[in-house]
């Protein structure tokens, strides 16, 4: 094995990675606060995807443009999805509240196939995201570089907001304490309103990126990302930023390193994820960087 | 009183045997298949509501062991001679090549042989809680969905197996549900019946009431597993064909939402639900056609069946959240004294 060769598909595997952590943060973000597994992440990301390729299409707008009203179309939707059908049942047992997840997910995906019909679509790429760089023999898109750059910024900025803003710190508040947040004042159901908002704009960010880097819309195109970021999630600890990133890096290079170094496995790289996630769990059931959680009698 | 008790099952049973022979002989090959897939759903239902409704143990991984159990009784089943027409692309590994069982043994196997899937599985992943062993069984479901599409010689990869003998009929599909209805009836009043439900109300009080936590946990884990393979089964050799795509999150989530609709916890619930889910399933097909309403013609819109499913799922689950029949279970008291009726309106009032 060359190094160029071990190169390319660390630089595939990194872009990926951030592309699984940028998703995986809107996860651990409401996992945080509702503890809740956000079944319906991977359909708002999809849906990022398609309000993007309808503007830049057939409002014809120019693709920053485009992507910058999808984002918000997006978050929108993400908040709506959150009143929907989170917010009647707070107060539910945990199955039920599960359960509604999985539905609002399901009907999602299938208003989809309604609206946008089940055939696949082929998402326009700007031409600034698909230039080919040469360096020193390993060949990458733009793209492949620019992911990596977006979710650092991203992640920079993100973190800022939660330690040291005061909305931040309402938000760390509730996932510690629901009721005891309440008590002090914090309006609970704004923050959770707002953690669905950040979670659906990162998710958004990354369909947008993931399709220019995999360029086809299809309805269901959010649920294979959705459980691996998920997994990426679990994998860091459930409930912590930086837990996600470290999940998403290690199974976006993990799944494609698997796939070069060994070409036996390619069929069963989607079992990767599954796996890792099996093998973690057990090791360390609250996840990488997850706190041990004890119950109280 | 208990004698008369048993009388009433008794005359129940005859009376829902004599309606089984009835819709053998009248209904068209159509409705006979939904009646089969009801029997097939109360079976799977069942199976899950032990698992996630007895026990409290939330687990997604039901599409997979109902995979195994499809497969096994599959590869049993099928004669020598269509195994090689459906294995055109590699050969069947020798030794499942020229076995050809009746249907009877093939679907103990199917159960065996899932159930020991749900043991390996169960065991160590049991140790998980709440929302890991959901996301941890969801994945094993996806793993053993992935290795199936990759073992051409045994599965056939994604290719799926075809002409499957349509073994399955109303008697062996609610054969099946009749002696898991009746099987799950013991086991709930039973000490593990007992021992399953303290665990789901409170597992610590549970282990300090003497209940070995992770033995209950696995045997009901098992139990599911075995159930679920069979009902997997069933419906392979119903539908004679199956492939690895049938048996994806999906299966597993149509299974919930009868567990849920019909009452967490409840057999009573679940029975009813599955028929009733089965049934609208199909009703609800007439959206995806057009129709003619004599001065406008509606398009018909693909798809608009399952928008409408979800819709009304989500409307059941925000709204009446307890399910059908909550906890509770028919018996014939609730029938004689007729306070059932009021019990529930009572509930819904607080």
């Amino acid at each position: 094995m060359t190094f160029q060769f071990f190169m390319q598909h660390l630089t595939n595997g990194i872009s990926l990675g951030s592309l699984y952590a940028l998703i995986a943060i809107g996860y651990t973000m409401v996992y945080g606060i509702l503890r809740l597994i956000n079944f319906a992440h991977g359909d708002i990301f999809m849906i990022g995807t398609y309000v993007a390729f309808y503007l830049i299409t057939l409002a014809a707008l120019p693709w920053w443009l485009a992507f910058i009203f999808a984002i918000g179309i997006t978050v929108l939707f993400g908040m709506s999805v959150e009143k929907g059908a989170y917010k009647p049942l707070r107060n539910s047992p945990k199955i039920s509240v599960l359960i509604s997840a999985i539905g609002a997910s399901f009907l999602i995906q299938n208003l989809a196939i309604v609206i946008f019909g089940g055939r696949p679509k082929a998402f326009p790429i700007p031409d600034m995201f698909n230039q080919i760089i040469n360096i020193r023999g390993v060949s990458i898109v733009s793209l492949t570089f620019y992911i990596p750059v977006m979710t650092l910024a991203i992640l920079f900025v993100l973190v800022y907001f939660i330690q040291k803003t005061k909305t931040g710190m309402a938000m760390r508040a509730v996932s510690k304490d629901y009721e005891a947040a309440r008590l002090m004042g914090i309006d609970v159901d704004k923050i959770i309103s707002l953690t669905f908002g950040v979670g659906s704009l990162l998710a958004a960010i990354g369909g947008i990126m993931w399709a220019m880097r995999f360029p086809q819309l299809a309805p269901l195109m959010g649920v294979m990302p959705g459980l691996k970021c998920f997994i990426a999630a679990v994998i860091g600890g459930i409930g912590n930023i930086k837990g996600a990133v470290l999940g998403g890096f290690l199974l976006g290079v993990g799944e494609i390193m698997i796939v070069a170094l060994l070409p036996a496995l390619t069929g069963y790289r989607d079992a990767f994820a599954f796996i890792l996630l099996i093998v973690i769990l057990l090791i360390k059931p609250t996840g990488l960087m997850g706190q041990k959680l004890t119950e109280k009698v | 009183m208990k004698i008369n008790k048993k009388i009433l099952n008794i005359v129940a049973i005859i009376a829902f045997i004599g309606l089984l022979f009835f819709m053998d002989n009248t209904f068209d090959s159509y409705k006979i298949r939904i009646v089969n897939l009801c029997g097939i759903y109360v079976v799977l239902g069942l199976s899950l509501n032990l698992i996630n409704g007895f026990t409290g143990l939330f687990s997604l991984g039901h599409a997979g062991f109902m995979a195994v159990g499809a497969y096994t009784a599959a590869l049993l089943t099928m004669s020598p001679a269509v195994k090689d027409m459906n294995f055109f692309l590699m050969p069947i590994v020798p030794f499942l090549a020229n076995v050809e069982w009746p249907f009877f043994p093939a679907l103990i196997m199917a159960g065996v042989v899932a159930a020991i899937a749900g043991f390996l599985i169960g065991a160590p992943a049991l140790r998980l809680r709440d929302d890991y062993l959901a996301i941890a069984t969801l994945g094993f479901s996806e793993i053993i969905r992935v290795i199936f599409t990759n073992t051409q010689t045994l599965t056939n990869g994604a290719l799926g197996l075809k002409s499957l003998p349509t073994h399955t009929n109303i008697w062996w599909s609610w054969g099946t549900a009749i002696l898991t209805i009746a099987f799950m009836v013991f086991l709930t009043r039973g000490s593990y019946g007992r021992a399953f439900k303290a665990i789901r109300e409170d597992e610590i009080a549970a282990e300090a009431m003497g209940i070995s936590l992770f033995k209950h946990k696995v045997i009901s884990f098992t139990i599911g597993a075995f159930l679920a393979g069979v009902g997997g089964a069933l419906l392979g050799n119903l539908l004679g064909t199956i492939d690895p795509l049938m048996f994806r999150f999906f299966l597993t989530f149509n299974i919930l939402l009868i567990v849920v609709l019909g009452g967490i916890g409840s057999i009573t619930g679940t029975v009813i639900s599955a028929v009733v889910v089965t049934v609208s399933m199909e009703a609800l097909r007439v959206l995806d056609q057009s129709m003619d309403l004599g001065f406008i013609i509606i398009e018909g819109i693909p798809g608009m069946r399952m928008v409408v499913f979800s819709a009304l799922l989500m409307i059941v689950i925000l709204f009446y959240q307890q399910g059908l029949m909550g906890t509770k279970e028919f018996t014939w008291d609730w029938f004689t004294k007729n306070r059932g009726f009021k019990q529930i309106l009572k509930k819904d009032v607080k």
